[in-house]
């Protein structure tokens, strides 16, 4: 068994704060990248190549990449090689990222009361922490920017859906959500397990690259499908107008109940942000 | 490109037509949610704003921290439908423009035309490019309201497109007429 510190899940979790903020992920890069080119609205692309622009400054200038430097969403995956007894790990990874905000001088967007709001602090963030078979604790940090959180939608389908009812409310998702969240847009879906979990599984499915399919083809299937056909509704970057309306769509699936099939769809601006470190 | 400056030449700002890209250069005055809230509580009340919104352009944005040296850190707009219930009262108040992304209600896109004002889009999700365009900042009020206080920024050159003009010609609407 080997030990790891409360300060080495505080550092960690400060590092990912500042990468995760300041430097755009490769697989969002080029996947503006590749549709600045395709583009066929000059409006859309030169939209596009801003966006590439305000990357490059954000990391040249060690500036966050957007204002809205998101309510973290932290997943601790604890390991069977890793002892982590006597340490306070939700409090540590609090602390490393209230430590890593007042260090990139990001926004202070958390109020304590959501009822009587109140001054905004870096935290409390939210924690997942679970139990996995793989070594090491890892941590991924996801900054969830509002504008698009607050855009998602849960529906709980009919177990008798089918895969093109499930596609339906998902474009509509989109449709609703129109020009008001930052196009392009990036779709995560969880489908199975109960309400709480569908939208915990649409949230993680965010961090998967959104280059790569799901491996399992009726999943990969969908996921192409509805990359189309959300592309052909033309809200395009920043609703202006174009064939960019999605840079990817990911989806998760967990078992569920005979009777049911929750559907949650959680929608990411532009500038989905992640990282991730194994310690 | 068409230039705006402030203080704003009514004739200028009128004459703009959705779709208009606009270099705007300047003094804004950042207010979202709570600030909004707060000045619509003095209008209704009839006491004195400390904030005076007359002739001026309101910018939906709540920047990150300043880092010592910059005028000021990351700074997009936010989504301005947010805004739609609380933006009537503004606009009667004399409110002359609005920064912000996403689409307007139609109640405020009637106000809009009613009071000759127009309402702008910042292009969203690229807060360190636009801060390059601020030249400084300072604070108006309701510094407890932490990123959401009121601000006075100077800016130089921000780009803006022109989303509902003084006519209350919606860009968004016209876009979706055209793919229908």
């Amino acid at each position: 068994m080997r030990k790891i510190s409360s300060q080495a899940i505080r550092e960690c979790v400060s590092r990912l704060v500042l990468e995760a903020n300041v430097r755009l992920r490769g697989d969002v890069r080029r996947a503006i990248s590749a549709a600045a080119a395709r583009e066929t609205s000059a409006r859309g692309r030169r939209i596009l190549q801003e966006l590439l622009e305000n990357a490059k400054v954000a990391r040249h200038d060690n500036l966050a990449l957007c204002q809205d430097t998101g309510l973290p969403v932290v997943f601790v995956e604890i390991g069977p090689d890793v002892d982590v007894s006597g340490v306070n790990v939700t409090g540590a990874v609090q602390e490393g990222v209230a430590r890593g905000y007042r260090e990139g001088f990001f926004r202070d967007s958390i109020v304590a009361d959501p009822l009587r709001r109140g001054k905004p602090g870096f935290g409390p963030c939210i924690v997942h922490t679970s139990f996995v078979r793989s070594k090491g604790l890892k941590v991924t940090l996801l900054p969830k920017g509002f504008g698009c959180e607050n855009k998602t939608q849960l529906k709980m389908m009919p177990p008798t859906a089918d895969a093109k009812d499930i596609e339906d409310f998902i474009v509509e998702a989109v449709k609703d959500t129109g020009p008001d969240a930052c196009p392009p847009y990036i779709v995560g879906v969880g489908i199975g397990g109960s309400s709480d979990y569908a939208c915990q599984l649409a949230k993680e499915a965010l961090l998967r690259p959104i280059d790569k399919r799901s491996r399992a083809p009726h999943v990969a299937r969908m996921e192409k499908e509805l990359i189309q056909r959300l592309n052909r509704l033309g809200i395009g970057p920043m609703g202006l107008g174009g064939k960019t309306t999605v840079l990817g769509v990911n989806i998760l699936l967990y078992p569920t109940h005979i009777a049911g099939l929750p559907v949650c769809v959680n929608i990411s601006c532009h500038v989905l942000r992640s990282a991730s470190e194994i310690l | 490109m068409i230039r705006l400056s402030t203080p704003l030449d009514l004739s200028v700002l009128k004459s703009l037509q959705a779709g208009d890209e606009v270099l705007f250069s300047g003094k804004l005055l950042t207010a979202r949610d709570q600030a909004h809230k707060r000045i619509v509580e003095a209008l209704k009340k009839g006491t004195r704003s400390p904030v005076d919104v007359r002739g001026r352009v309101v910018y939906y944005c709540g920047p990150t921290k300043m880092r010592p040296g910059r005028a000021i850190g990351s700074c997009g707009p936010t989504t301005a439908s947010r805004m739609d219930k609380m933006t009537v009262p503004l606009l009667k108040a004399g409110l002359k423009g609005m920064i912000g992304k996403g689409r307007r209600s139609e109640e405020v896109r009637r106000a809009i035309r009613k009071y000759g004002a127009v309402y702008f889009l910042a292009t969203g999700g690229a807060g360190a490019l636009l801060s390059k365009k601020v030249k400084s900042a300072r604070l108006v009020c309701y510094a407890d309201l932490g990123p959401e206080a009121v601000v006075e920024m100077t800016v130089k050159d921000f780009p803006l497109i022109v989303g509902i003009d003084a006519r209350g010609r919606d860009i968004f609407s016209i876009h979706e007429r055209t793919r229908r």
